[in-house]
């Protein structure tokens, strides 16, 4: 009776498959708990009101259409999308320019790279805590920098008009990570390419539009499709400013900074409106895959992959 | 990683000596330039952080007089009359002594006393007399910002979290990227398409019915929520562990299996110590993720004794936000671990990042 669960009497190849699932079984298990279970059960809240006290009642798509006739909704986008345009390309120069200059072989090269590192590993508690008092307008070190040029600082975080911008001053200097990346993908182009170059007499800049651009690009659209994924889950820097300068308004001053992520976190944590926030997360999930899939497709006009050029020749 | 190797390009003869000599001291130019603009940058990278200690090193009155001065400076008072009055040194005929400001005249004017003779007055410009200031180290905001909340609490929580959570995912994430790396089963392939694709999945999709079932079983507000998923491995370590498995030679499961070890024997006994440095990394990894994560935390833990440092110290700044000092003693606090970590494994971090980048 039990004869099929007797693993003596499997043929190897069942005995080896039985292991393989054996040893998945962690994250397979986690994953239907964790993952496809609850994905499933927030499309079915997004359908519903739900308070967590009382059983959800089916209210059909009214989360979605409320949402979008939302102007938090919009604000919330809006505020991402202004971090984005402005952190996203400026991220990308600083840290590409960067990643240039310390894949020089320079003297030290190794105590540069460990210094412009050293920020993305801290907690993004304590240094949006740090910058809240850097951007103080009264006693921080930025206003008082410029005062000595004789600029009148603004008040950036509690400054409706510069808190964003503020915020993306926090990104770069937390630039280490991307800049990392850059650097790895600098040190793949392989060296007989500038060899090849040099041969034809191409010169530094030649060389660098010509073979380590079009090389790079593929590491750069990665960069800039996880940036931006990563500003519609930016969340702990925006909490932190706003909630310590405007006196606990969350995305203030005035909802300048009310990102996408910390509307969400609102609605479902602190309103408890756990059908609104799962509408929410599942617009997001859309979101953020029609990015992704509009980068790609835009992007084999401008991104050289080496491989597809051996297609061609 | 291509390696480095140097061809010489083959250049014209007729060229050579002139062209030489001009590119090396180009190249000397680009090199000079490139460290002058590296070292002009790192200013703007460490400034905040010599900011941020010299900072939790002042008292309130320091941070709000001083804030460029990165020394914690005072200025020194003298007992006189029974009052405290500034000490200034002060030239009168040519004479340079101590005196202390007594009263303020009209005009920027002062009156100032010797202390060693308060009878005799002199009244002469505020502003040609240099207060007498010294250093004045306020260590004590550490042994403060540590007692005014229960951050020794919140430290036990966040080792606590941080150490079983990474116990968890290095348990689970190598068994699961040993299953992906050595079987042969119809469904595993597309499984690990299944593992890969959860990297795009936004944690906001998921969140909530955790919350929901977390809530139900009573684990809200307690440290489960942020140890126990752990043990269900995630992708990213998954991948990267797996990718590093791939590299170890399958000879050595080979023999262990001939030696009658079961898988699971070969698993721990012999692709675990060959696994060290990737287990290493992504450990790593994991410490910097949990140490300073502060979405979850904030999310699951309500009441004051379960905070982890990170949702703590947020609560502390909003609590005591007039005593800006302490919340900078207390941050100093929080990333000198990262940083210690940091400067003892730098080498796992410039390469690990390019693998583990996307995490946290």
């Amino acid at each position: 009776m039990l004869k099929q669960f007797d693993i003596r009497r499997w043929s190897l190849a069942k005995r080896e498959a039985a292991a393989g699932y054996f040893f998945v079984s962690p994250w397979l298990i986690g994953f239907v708990l964790l993952t496809l279970g609850p994905m499933l059960a927030s499309l079915y809240f997004s359908f519903t009101d739900y308070n967590i006290i009382e059983q959800p009642s089916w209210v059909g798509l009214d989360n979605y259409a409320q949402l979008f006739q939302d102007p938090l909704f919009w604000q919330s986008i809006k505020v991402t999308l202004q971090f984005s345009a402005l952190a996203l390309p400026l991220g990308l120069l600083t840290g590409f320019a960067l990643a240039l200059l310390l894949n020089q072989a320079i003297p030290g090269v190794r105590i540069w790279r460990t210094i412009y590192f050293l920020p993305s590993v801290l907690s993004g508690v304590a240094v949006t805590l740090l910058w809240i008092l850097i951007f103080n307008p009264k006693i921080g070190i930025i206003n008082q920098l410029l005062a000595l040029v004789g600029i009148d600082g603004p008040g950036w975080l509690s400054d409706p008009y510069w808190s964003v911008p503020a915020l993306v001053i926090i990104s770069l200097w937390g630039i280490g990570q991307t800049m990392i990346i850059y650097l790895a993908g600098l040190q793949g182009i392989p060296t007989d390419l500038y060899d090849a170059s040099k041969v034809d007499g191409a010169n530094a800049w030649q060389r660098f539009w010509s073979v380590t651009l079009p090389m790079m690009t593929p590491v750069l659209l990665y960069n800039l499709v996880l940036g931006l994924i990563a500003s519609f889950s930016y969340f702990t820097q925006a909490y932190i400013a706003s909630s310590s300068i405007s006196g606990g308004e969350l995305g203030g001053p005035v909802r300048s900074t009310l990102f996408y992520n910390l509307y969400l976190y609102q609605n479902a944590f602190r309103y408890f409106e756990m059908g609104y926030a799962s509408a929410m997360a599942w617009v997001l999930l859309v979101i953020v895959l029609l990015l992704t899939l509009l980068i790609f497709r835009s992007s084999s006009a401008w991104v050289y992959y080496e491989g597809e050029l051996r297609g061609r020749t | 990683m291509a390696t480095k190797t140097k061809t010489e390009a083959p250049t014209p003869a007729v060229l050579k000596t002139g062209w030489r000599a001009n590119l090396k001291y180009y190249e000397l130019t680009i090199k000079t330039l490139t460290t002058f603009i590296l070292a002009a940058g790192s200013f703007v990278v460490i400034i905040p952080l010599i900011y941020l200690v010299s900072s939790s090193l002042k008292d309130r009155a320091q941070l709000r007089q001083e804030p460029l001065n990165p020394l914690p400076i005072a200025q020194v008072m003298v007992r006189l009359n029974n009052k405290n009055e500034a000490l200034y040194n002060v030239t009168i005929d040519g004479q340079a002594r101590q005196m202390a400001l007594v009263k303020k005249a009209p005009g920027g004017k002062g009156i100032f006393a010797d202390p060693a003779a308060p009878d005799v007055t002199y009244e002469l410009l505020i502003a040609d007399q240099t207060p007498v200031r010294r250093l004045e180290v306020h260590w004590e905001n550490y042994p403060e910002a540590m007692t005014v909340v229960p951050f020794d609490r919140y430290a036990i929580n966040t080792l606590l979290v941080t150490f079983t959570g990474m116990a968890g995912m290095l348990f689970s994430c190598s068994l699961v990227a040993y299953g992906f790396s050595r079987f042969r089963a119809r469904w595993l392939g597309p499984l690990f398409i299944v593992l890969l694709s959860t990297v795009m999945l936004p944690r906001q999709v998921t969140l909530i019915p955790i919350y929901v079932l977390f809530q139900r079983i009573g684990w809200v507000d307690t440290l489960l929520p942020l140890i126990v998923p752990q043990f269900f491995a995630n992708a990213y370590d998954v991948f990267l562990l797996r990718q590093f498995f791939m590299t170890v030679p399958l000879e050595l499961d080979e023999a262990a299996k001939i030696d009658g070890a079961s898988p699971f024997q070969t698993f721990l006994h012999v692709m675990l110590p060959q696994a060290r440095p990737a287990l290493v990394t992504v450990g790593i990894f994991h410490f910097l993720y949990a140490w300073n994560d502060f979405y979850e935390p904030l999310i699951f833990l309500h009441s004051r004794e379960n905070w982890t440092m990170a949702v703590g110290l947020q609560t502390f700044n909003a609590l005591y936000a007039s005593n800006t000092h302490l919340v900078m003693a207390a941050s100093v606090v929080m990333i000198i671990p990262p940083i210690l970590l940091f400067f003892f494994s730098q080498r796992i971090f410039t390469q690990g990042v390019v693998i583990t980048g996307v995490k946290g």
